[in-house]
């Protein structure tokens, strides 16, 4: 089965680098441009996984886990945030909020497959 | 590579509207009890540029933009105060950032003392700041060897490795972690046994869900280092409780905290003891809120110009073919019927629409352009030591987009020459009771089918005997002309004149009005200028609303339909003898408002006819051509006046000396559409550029 | 549709074969976009004599070259009955005018002879090879790149 991931990010590039890295591994991918027009496109997406910026407009990343933690259909999808930050105490507060893997843009692509594959348990 | 120069492309094109909205957010910022929210928005567009940058390499980007960033931070946390200082460092950094982010794009070097000037600033604001825990930054991260390269060697008996002991809580759970996903990622870096410790599990009537008491010790024989195992765990390392020891030192015996366990002592997990402190709450850390105002727009996609102008053809094609059926039906007698009438008009409202629509799509508001002029201002003011400030109206009025594109050397230079040319010093200003500070102002409007953009400044208006005598000196004009202050004013636009006598640093780069004139012509628009002697100057510019059409005026000649730009005509007449003068053999000049104005044949110019046409009977066209220039077109007649959709003719033929493309009729002909200013170049009246050029009527 | 067929067998490929000042013509079938009726062209002001005009062919401006003027057999004087074929160059559409398109044949390569030295003197520049059929009928070539116009050619 094909694994489908959400990916929220506000910048189109870094949405155009995540959908080469992700589709180069076999992936299906779902862009969204922003926390909310994320959280819009759970239902429709069915994602087996969520990758998701911190500093975003209309929503931020930490009120997209929160959110996506609080809907029972998705609280066990693996949330990945992919951020340029990376303060200890920004990672424990998206980790409280529940998120599940954290990685420092910019990515390699081989490690964010990695990480994936980690978090899916391939 | 294909892909990753696209995306890079993408990139920059983010980073333009990036820019955008950060010089935007400053300004905003300018005034005091801006929105809190505009400071996040700056932040963001800075972190943007950063992050994509990295992912290229562009290192010189990431750098600068990791210190500006910084010093937003301390912004947007309040440890530092928005005054004009700062605001003014933080509006150059932006100018220094939109130049690193060129020069990353044409891989040429950036203004390196000036970045150098910038980050020392930016250094000294973040010491001033009290910047002890500046955003964390780590550029690039650790290559992963093993996770996704070659297979481990699997793990012999007594060879190195580890011994994990893993006690997850229920945070680990709810973050969407599973355990076995991290042993599988374990068992990856060797061989893994796995015991599983259900010595803690609590009857079942104890259970509780949120707090599991599954203990698990894994023996991990592998060559890697603790690093890779800690990685695996690195997210996870605050909600469980994790000890890993070397395999060779104590295999079996208690766990002991090292330096990879970092969860709290003590054996017996109480999940309220391994849930870490609340950390201390930073404001950096603070969720932004909704987006600043005007920050973002609808959901849009990009679509290529060629596509749309695809669509554009083929919705032309429908309009003419809409005027076809029209004409058949005509003919065929049916259209008494008042159904077929309905359904026609029904379709050609509807083309009509969608016409428009289309059009629509190309169109960009003006904004783009406008806010660049901001910067234009603020060095313009610096290099001239003026105070200028600059205010824009109706940025959001939309045209064309490859329009947007050439715009933005014109309207530099006209706002380079207003702050240098255009307004006094403050010396001046003051002592002619306006405030020492000069304002320009730049508005644009649609107004009835065109755009309208002015710029105006309130400085002292032309000098125009000033103007006047410099012209006299350069030969412009005749000493003496009779020129009224209208034609003056147009002598600004004459090549080669430059009211300086020394050329100044800033507009005197060898480009004049005449050269804002000649882009803004080519654009199918022109140029006014109005002026009041201590009021101070307006330009005005009218522009078609898209590039695509042009308003012209419909020709006969010689049984062929031909296109005239309606922007290059001054007035039409009837070739009355009464007006007309013969010179020499077949020379004819036309006698209008004092002037004499060459005629030139149309027909005879584009080899449509050998012998010379009698003048007598045609219709004389006067345009301005380049340089002011006045010549009168002869050609046979006028047929109408409308708006025609521009084709190219170079695509599949080439150059046609006179033509500057076509158009497609409603009968589905082709008419040229004729390059005034090329006909008058080549035209053989070429020989008489030394009478002096009367300026022409605004 | 049409050019799908250009080559339909190894060593085989598809012409339309047309007729020009009582000869016949031929060009690669997969440079042939489509023929049309000869329909009335806007004539260019400065251009070759060969040049007939542009045509609206769905709203792209098309060239119309007169071939029989373009080979040196003097100029045509197009009238409901001609035919223009309109050929793709590379990025270039042209349309061909010739008298009619008479026939798609399918040649084999091996019949497709060098132009001898003393034939056609002039036209034989826009000609690639001469086909030769069992019947005696003798089908010419053209070469699309050489018969395209090139503006400003005698005027430059």
């Amino acid at each position: 089965m094909t694994i489908r991931i959400l990916a929220i990010d506000d910048s189109p590039t870094i949405r155009a680098l995540v959908a080469k890295a992700l589709r180069g591994a076999g992936f299906e991918v779902v862009l969204a441009s922003d926390g909310v027009s994320g959280i819009e496109s759970l239902q429709e997406a069915q994602p087996d996984l969520i990758i998701t910026d911190i500093n975003m407009p209309r929503m931020d990343g930490f009120r997209v886990i929160e959110t996506v933690r609080a809907d029972d259909r998705y609280s066990d999808v693996p949330i990945l945030v992919l951020t340029t930050e990376s303060g200890a105490d920004l990672k424990a507060r998206a980790r409280r909020a529940g998120a599940t893997a954290w990685i420092v843009k910019p990515f390699k692509d081989a490690r964010l497959i990695a990480i994936i594959n980690r978090v899916l348990g391939r | 590579m294909a892909e990753m120069d696209e995306i890079q492309e993408m990139f920059f094109d983010e980073c333009g509207e990036l820019l955008e909205g950060l010089a935007n957010g400053l300004r905003q910022m300018d005034q005091p009890g801006y929105d809190k929210e505009t400071v996040h928005a700056v932040f963001r567009a800075v972190h943007s540029i950063k992050g994509g940058a990295a992912a290229f390499g562009l290192n010189d980007l990431v750098t600068f933009a990791h210190r500006f960033e910084t010093v937003l931070d301390l912004l947007r946390s309040d440890r530092l105060e928005a005054d004009p200082a700062l605001m003014s460092i933080m509006h150059r950094s932006s100018d220094c950032l939109a130049d690193l982010v060129t020069a990353a794009r044409q891989s040429s070097e950036p203004d390196h003392a000036q970045r150098e000037a910038l980050l020392t600033e930016l250094d000294r604001i973040m010491a001033d700041g009290g910047d002890d825990d500046a955003i964390e930054f780590t550029p690039m991260v650790i290559d992963i060897g093993a996770l996704d390269g070659e297979d481990p060697q699997p793990g012999l008996a007594g060879q190195a490795g580890f011994n994990i002991h893993f006690i997850p809580d229920g945070d680990l759970y709810r973050s969407g972690n599973e355990p076995a996903a991290l042993f599988l990622a374990l068992a990856k870096l060797g061989e893994a046994e796995i015991r599983v410790d259900s010595d803690f599990v609590p009857p079942l009537s104890d259970w509780s869900e949120d707090q599991p008491q599954l203990r698990w010790t894994i023996v991990l024989h592998t060559d890697c280092p603790a690093d890779e195992i800690a990685e695996i765990f690195e997210f996870v390392e605050d909600c469980c409780e994790l000890h890993v020891t070397p395999l060779t030192a104590e295999p079996d015996g208690p766990p002991e905290p090292d330096e990879i366990s970092d969860s709290a002592p003590g054996d017996i997990p109480e999940p309220a003891q391994i849930n870490p402190p609340e950390p201390a709450q930073t404001d950096s850390a603070k969720p932004s809120r909704p987006a600043a105002p005007g920050g973002d727009s609808g959901a849009t996609i990009r679509v290529s110009l060629a596509r749309v102008d695809r669509l554009m053809n083929m919705i032309g094609e429908l309009v003419i073919k809409e005027a076809m059926l029209a004409q058949v039906i005509q003919t065929a007698g049916m259209s008494e019927d008042p159904d077929v009438l309905a359904g026609l008009d029904a379709i050609g409202q509807l083309a009509g629409d969608i016409q428009e629509s289309v059009m629509a799509i190309r169109a960009q508001p003006l904004k783009l352009v406008f806010q660049r002029m901001h910067r234009i201002v603020r060095e313009a003011a610096d290099a001239t030591g003026k105070q200028v400030s600059l205010i824009t109206v109706g940025e959001e009025t939309e045209v064309d987009k490859t329009m947007i594109e050439r715009l933005i050397d014109p309207l530099t230079h006209m706002i380079r020459n207003s702050v240098d040319h255009g307004l006094e010093d403050g010396e001046t200003r003051q002592a002619r009771g306006k405030p020492a500070e000069g304002r320009i102002t730049l508005s644009a409007a649609h107004r009835s089918g065109r755009v309208q953009i002015e710029v105006s400044d309130d400085g002292g208006g032309i000098n125009r005997p000033k103007v006047r005598e410099i012209a006299e000196e350069r030969g412009l004009i005749a000493p003496g002309a009779s020129l009224n202050p209208a034609e003056i004013d147009q002598l600004l636009f004459m090549p080669g004149f430059s009211s300086k006598t020394e050329v100044s640093a800033l507009s005197g780069r060898g480009v004049g009005l005449d050269v804002v004139r000649r882009e803004i012509m080519d654009l199918g628009g022109r140029v006014m200028i109005h002026s009041e002697i201590g009021q101070g100057t307006t330009f005005s510019i009218a522009l078609p609303l898209t590039l695509a059409v042009l308003e012209g005026m419909l020709i006969q000649l010689c049984g062929e339909t031909m296109v005239l730009p309606i922007n290059a005509v001054q007035e039409t007449m009837r070739a009355n003898p009464s007006i007309l003068h013969g010179v020499g053999q077949d020379g004819r000049l036309l006698s209008n408002r004092g002037d004499l104005i060459p005629i030139i044949d149309l027909a005879g110019e584009f080899g449509l006819r050998d012998s010379p046409a009698t003048i007598e009977g045609g219709v004389l066209i006067v345009i301005e051509a380049d340089n002011q220039k006045r010549s009168a077109l002869l050609v046979d007649g006028i047929i109408d006046q409308r708006q025609v959709v521009i084709k190219s003719l170079e695509e599949n033929y080439g150059h046609v000396p006179g033509v500057s493309a076509a158009t497609i009729l409603g009968d589905g002909k082709i008419a040229l559409i004729i390059d005034p200013e090329e006909v008058v170049r080549t035209s053989s009246g070429d020989h008489d550029r030394a009478v002096p050029a009367a300026a022409a009527q605004g | 549709m049409l050019q799908s067929m250009s080559h339909n067998t190894v060593g085989k490929s598809d012409v339309v074969a047309f007729k020009l000042a009582e000869q016949d013509f031929c060009i690669d079938i997969g440079l042939v976009r489509e023929i049309r009726g000869w329909s009335p062209t806007t004539t260019l002001p400065h251009a070759p004599d060969y040049v007939k005009g542009v045509i609206n062919l769905r709203g792209s401006v098309v060239t119309v070259v007169d071939l029989s003027a373009r080979l040196g057999f003097g100029a045509t004087t197009p009238s409901q009955r001609h035919v223009v074929i309109i050929a793709m160059h590379e990025e270039r559409v042209v349309g061909l005018l010739a008298d009619l398109v008479s026939d798609i044949v399918t040649v084999n390569d091996g019949s497709i002879q060098p132009v001898p030295d003393i034939a056609l003197t002039h036209a034989r520049e826009f000609i690639t090879g001469m086909i030769t059929f069992d019947d005696g009928q003798i089908l010419r070539k053209i070469d699309l790149s050489q018969v395209l116009p090139i503006a400003r050619e005698e005027t430059a």
